[in-house]
């Protein structure tokens, strides 16, 4: 027993000062390979008494594993510090750039983000978003909205025109997004709550104005609203699009011909440096107009203004997009300059929602 | 409209602030465009006594004043006036002050060697007049210090305001004190307005005749008129210039001024001849082509049928209700003079406006509808203001010569008042309703609870029951409408946005995300670059564009994006990739108006990257880019991309070799995608090579019905098996027909087609390529063996062999 004593300290002992997997590997093999040291001693168990035999085999067995678990851990040890060593030369430069993630470089448009604000909050409040044509006939673009034959509007220094057709009728560029309010008039029974976002175009070119423009068009129809819900409808939807608690509204009287009591409506804001700030304030800013249905227009529908009445109004995309993000210019919305895109654009993950907040 | 404080105060008695008639005048649909309140801007200039005034040392033509602005306070001044001497009062303007007529600050100065502070002012520089020869002369009563602009009444302050093109009744300054007055600030001074008829003493030389054919009678309506013999046509009263001076317009003489006044006061346009350049009677009716005249304003204008005219026997004086003729004009000379008050036809006024293009205060109030009952009152109020200021000892009046008859527009309305609630939520009590309306003149017969309401002749905009609702809730305020809310229609509001719609949004943050930019570009655009396009029709072209560079309605987006990729490369930017969704223009009719979403990817704008990059610069964009781009935007949008068949075909303006068009059967085209043709770059002055899609969205077949779940999921256990083959097939096979013949071979079992090698060289002959591809194959309910898969793989061979002649490269074994 005192050999194995021995033999352990041995083994242990060279187990502990080999300094490289090969030589452990040999040690091991010296010691328990089919020759080994230990294996041999195994051997020499058939020849001893029963009782001699069960005490030295056990005390064999617990040698070897000894042996094998000061293996195992020397082992790990080794490959640990192969593996510290290889590390401390694997370096890489972490300040290196890495290529520009696309989703971060691209852009919307400031007018498509804006486009999506107003449809959440319209959308929460009932309305339903409405389309027309761009072309549009003299009857849904003027007629049907009132404006009668010698109006203003319908002149040439306001309203673009294509050649007269065949029958000698010349079709117009829609000079408002009014004509969804007719088309939608005449094919949806009321109620009726929609909103028109669109492209709109009058013949005018300076520093404030551009010959395209984008509108959204308010219509309700229904037996009951009146200008209270017109008042309150506008409101809410200010305070929500300017983000803002506090936000006061003044509607002076005015006149257009689609609306009977009509409206031009300010809101307030106030002056920050160069900055105009929506909200609370004291001065007013023109922003829409809007008013109760004309009796004509709803008769125009084949609606009995006796009985069906509501609003409409419509204001400027553009404008309350420059407004609320501090665009500057309106014709360099239409400029495609990527600069611009990319300074006053959107990135694909701005997701205008009510419930996460329309602006960032 | 403009209008000074005093002149409205003329028919309106009120003790109302600046400020507080401005901010109800904005609320009642008068809205106050500008307030220069000339009291306060002139108020800096006060009275000077000029104590002393000595020869200037070294000036001839100057002299050195002293001057006594009060508070013991004295100033040396530098003046050149010729009547600048010592004992008169002046207008002084301290250093630091600008000259309201020339915008000149005065700075501290030095003239000829002698200090001068401050300035001694003309009449020009007060905006006084056109007086500059000598410094303004004050009364000798005028208190030294005080502002001097109330002693000529100059410190009126001028309003003007926006007058919407229903309330015609608002361009005279009683009609904006009736409505100032309903507004309750004030009381209308009906009795200043009071015009009494003057009695004629001789039958007028001169007869007026409209002479009209049945088809265009209605052009001069009623024209009254008078004859005043022996005036002395003189400059108006000062106060009165003052007035006209204030609203922009320039005095004349007395004759002409008076038609001006009565124009602003009443809304009530007039002229006046020269009755001695008159030939016979004066006659309305339609001009005749080649007839012209000289108008007031010093040009020629041609009358035709289409245009109203005053003539006499012998020429055409004028255009009736819009401008009259410098020849028959009065003059300072002019002795005998002929009104003219006549009730024109609104449209008549504008087809002869709108051909003219004379812009005249007439036209801009007979254009809109006047009182048609004025005609007579504008004579006698004429007649009065002449003998005022032009008679003479000798001076006699005819009796009112009146042709034709004034229209009635008598509106009557039969007014439920429960209206006023019903579409304004307003409870107005009925008394006050009433009150408004009179106050607004209105006549009103109380039936309970209707009100039968006639409309004053003033007023061409009321037709109906709104109408009387707009004018109440006008006056009552629309401070006091309540607001509220509309209601809810549902608890969680319901998804609005149509197909189409939710296409469009999703399209644009897609394209977005592959790092593109989106631009927002006018519709229209040059013709010859719309026939570029294969657009720009005779029916999409406009009459009368802006300029022509925006004439035509785009077939495309391309030509507005080609175009600016060239701007932003001469701004130095070389990798470039935009897109836009917008509308595309095939034809005028509502199908030909679609929504594209098109993009163009420039220089090395890849999605993977773009430029110089350490771990490998990105190379310059190819077709692949762009059929990346649609590809990926199908499948964003909800369509599963692979059910497009993909073909070798695109329109013109596409390189013709280096596009494809994805489609739905050869009627249904989707998508272009490729090289832009070089020839079309070229037209741009580009010459490098831009890729891009178009996508058509309308042409995209709506889903036939919603489906919100999913097909169950069927997992195995067991592992798909990969394999690779390749084939050498002829150059010009398509590989799609190649891989559809792959997974055709046993579409149950073959699934993950990817061609991952495309090989040609002299090894495998000319005219072959070797094309390579790695498919799955599915075990679903056993561990297929060798020659299982050897029997897949073999059908995969013999199907390609048949729809392509390739030939496996090596063998199944």
């Amino acid at each position: 027993m005192a050999d194995l004593a021995e033999l352990e300290q041995k083994i242990i002992g060279l187990i502990a000062t080999a300094d490289d997997l090969g030589v452990l590997e040999s040690i091991r093999i010296d010691a328990l390979g089919k020759k080994g040291e230990i294996s041999l001693l195994l051997k020499t168990l058939g020849k001893m008494q029963a009782e001699e035999r069960k005490t030295f085999g056990a005390a064999v067995n617990q040698l070897k594993g000894r042996i094998n678990q000061a293996l195992a851990t020397r082992k790990t040890a080794l490959e640990d510090e192969v593996l510290d060593k290889r590390l401390a030369t694997e370096t890489l430069d972490v300040t290196l750039p890495v290529q520009a993630d696309p989703s971060h470089q691209g852009r919307l448009h400031p007018l498509s983000q804006v486009w999506e604000e107003v449809t959440a909050i319209f959308a929460d409040m009932g309305f339903t978003i409405a389309d027309g044509p761009h072309i549009e006939t003299d009857f849904y673009n003027f007629t049907a909205l009132n404006i009668p034959p010698h109006h203003p509007a319908r002149q040439e220094h306001d309203t673009f025109y294509f050649a007269p057709d065949a029958e000698g009728n010349r079709k117009v560029l829609r000079t408002q997004t009014s004509n969804v309010q007719i088309r939608t008039m005449e094919n949806q029974e009321p109620p009726i709550r929609i909103v028109a976002p669109g492209r709109t175009y009058r013949c005018d070119s300076d520093l404030t104005h551009t010959p395209q423009f984008h509108q959204i068009e308010a219509l309700v129809i229904d037996k009951v609203t009146t200008l209270g819900h017109l008042k309150g409808t506008l409101e809410e939807f200010f305070k929500a699009f300017f983000e803002v608690d506090d936000l006061k509204i003044r509607f002076r009287s005015n006149h257009f011909p689609f609306t009977e009591i009509s409206y031009e409506v300010d809101i307030s804001y106030s002056r920050v440096g160069n900055k105009i700030v929506i909200g609370d304030g004291e001065e007013w800013l023109e922003i829409l107009g809007s008013g109760m249905v004309h009796p004509n227009v709803l008769r125009n529908c084949g609606l009995d203004p006796d009985v069906y009445q509501g609003f409409a109004f419509g204001m400027g995309i553009d404008r309350i997009a420059m407004l609320k993000y501090g665009i500057p210019d309106l014709r360099a919305f239409f400029d495609a300059d990527l600069r611009w895109i990319e300074h006053y654009g959107f990135t694909p993950f701005d997701i205008p929602s009510l419930a996460g907040g329309l602006s960032r | 409209m403009k209008f000074t404080l005093s002149w409205l105060k003329d028919y309106l008695d009120t003790d109302a602030s600046l400020v507080q008639i401005c901010d109800i005048l904005t609320d009642i649909g008068l809205e106050v465009e500008e307030l220069v309140d000339n009291g306060a801007l002139l108020a800096p200039f006060t009275v000077g006594y000029v104590t002393d005034a000595i020869q200037h040392p070294n000036a001839d033509k100057l002299r050195l004043c002293t001057v006594d602005i009060g508070d013991g306070e004295s100033m040396q001044v530098v003046c050149g006036a010729p009547n600048a001497r010592a004992g008169i009062k002046v207008v002084f303007a301290r250093e630091g002050l600008t000259i309201p007529s020339n915008g000149m600050l005065l700075k501290p100065t030095e003239i000829r060697g002698v200090k001068s502070c401050g300035m001694i002012c003309s009449e020009r520089e007060m905006g006084m007049s056109d007086e500059h020869d000598g410094i303004i002369e004050l009364p000798e009563n005028s208190v030294v210090g005080e502002p001097f602009a109330p002693i000529f009444g100059i410190d009126d302050p001028m309003i003007e305001i926006a007058i919407t093109p229903n309330r015609p009744d608002c361009l005279g300054v009683y009609g904006i004190a009736r409505d100032l007055a309903a507004a309750g600030l004030g009381k209308l001074k009906t009795d200043a307005a009071k015009i009494i008829p003057i009695k004629g003493s001789f039958k007028s030389d001169v007869d007026i005749e409209l002479n009209f054919d049945e088809v265009s009678n209605s052009a001069c309506k009623q024209f009254a008129g008078r004859l005043i013999k022996n005036v002395e046509n003189r400059p108006s009263p000062k106060w009165l210039q003052q007035r006209l001076i204030a609203i922009g317009l320039r005095p004349i003489s007395a004759l002409v001024d008076i038609t001006n006044y009565v124009s602003y006061d009443r809304c009530r346009p007039l002229h006046v001849y020269d009755a001695d350049k008159i030939s016979g009677n004066i006659i309305a009716r339609m001009g005749k082509q080649g007839e012209t005249y000289k108008a007031l304003d010093g040009k020629d204008y041609s009358a035709n049928e289409t245009t109203c005219v005053i003539a006499d026997s012998e020429r055409v004086l004028g255009f009736g209700g819009v401008m009259g003729g410098d020849y028959s004009g009065s003059q300072l000379d002019t002795k005998n003079i002929f009104l003219e008050s006549a009730y024109f036809d609104p449209i008549a006024i504008a087809i002869t406006g709108r051909q003219s293009g004379i812009q005249s205060d007439a036209r801009y109030r007979n254009e809109r509808g006047i009182d048609t009952q004025s005609c007579i009152e504008g004579v006698e109020m004429a007649t009065k203001l002449v003998l005022d200021w032009c008679a003479t000892d000798n001076t006699l009046v005819s009796d009112v010569v009146i042709a034709g008859d004034a229209p009635i527009r008598g509106k009557q309305v039969e007014f439920p008042i429960t209206e006023v609630k019903r579409l304004s939520s307003l409870d107005v009590p009925k008394p006050r309703m009433i009150s408004i309306l009179l106050d607004l003149g209105f006549t009103v017969a109380d039936k309970g609870d209707i009100l039968m309401v006639d409309a004053p002749e003033w007023r061409p905009d009321i037709h109906g029951k709104q109408d009387l609702v707009e004018e109440i809730v006008r006056i009552y305020g629309f401070e006091q409408v309540k607001s509220t809310p509309l209601e809810r229609l549902d608890t969680v509001a319901k998804p609005v946005l149509t197909p189409i719609q939710k296409k469009v949004a999703t399209s644009r943050r897609l394209l977005a995300s592959r790092g593109m930019k989106e631009a927002v570009t006018y519709s229209f655009i040059p013709q010859d670059q719309a026939a570029l396009f294969n657009g720009g029709g005779k029916e999409l072209i406009l009459e009368n564009p802006i300029s022509v560079e925006m004439s035509t309605m785009r077939p495309s987006l391309l030509p507005n994006l080609l175009a600016a990729s060239q701007r932003n490369a001469g701004r130095g930017i070389a990798d470039q990739a935009m897109f836009e969704v917008g509308q595309i223009f095939q034809g005028a009719e509502n199908a030909d108006q679609k929504l594209a979403a098109t993009g163009f990817r420039r220089g090395t704008a890849k999605l993977a990257g773009q430029g110089r990059n350490w771990q490998g610069s990105s190379q310059k964009v190819d077709l692949y880019d762009a059929k990346a781009d649609a590809i990926a935007m199908l499948n964003g949008i909800g369509e599963q991309a692979e059910r497009f068949q993909c073909v070798a075909d695109a329109p013109s303006y596409f390189h013709p070799g280096r596009s494809g068009t994805l489609r739905l059967g050869p009627k249904n085209i989707i998508a272009h995608f490729g090289e832009i043709h070089p020839r079309i770059l070229k037209a741009y002055g580009i010459n490098e090579v831009i890729v891009a899609f178009e996508i058509i969205l309308n042409a995209i077949p709506l889903p036939k019905k919603k489906t919100i779940g999913k097909a169950a999921l069927n997992l195995s256990n067991l592992l798909n098996v990969k394999r690779d083959l390749a084939f050498i097939v002829d150059e010009n096979v398509e590989a799609i027909k190649l891989l559809n013949a792959v997974i055709g071979a046993d579409k149950k079992q073959i699934s993950g087609v990817t061609l991952f090698d495309v090989y040609q060289g002299t090894n495998i002959g000319d005219g072959k390529k070797s094309l390579a591809v790695e498919f799955s194959i599915k075990q679903s309910e056993k561990t297929l063996n060798d020659e299982e898969l050897t029997i897949i793989m073999g059908k995969v061979v013999a199907k390609v062999e048949k729809t392509t002649g390739g030939k496996l490269v090596g063998s199944l074994k």
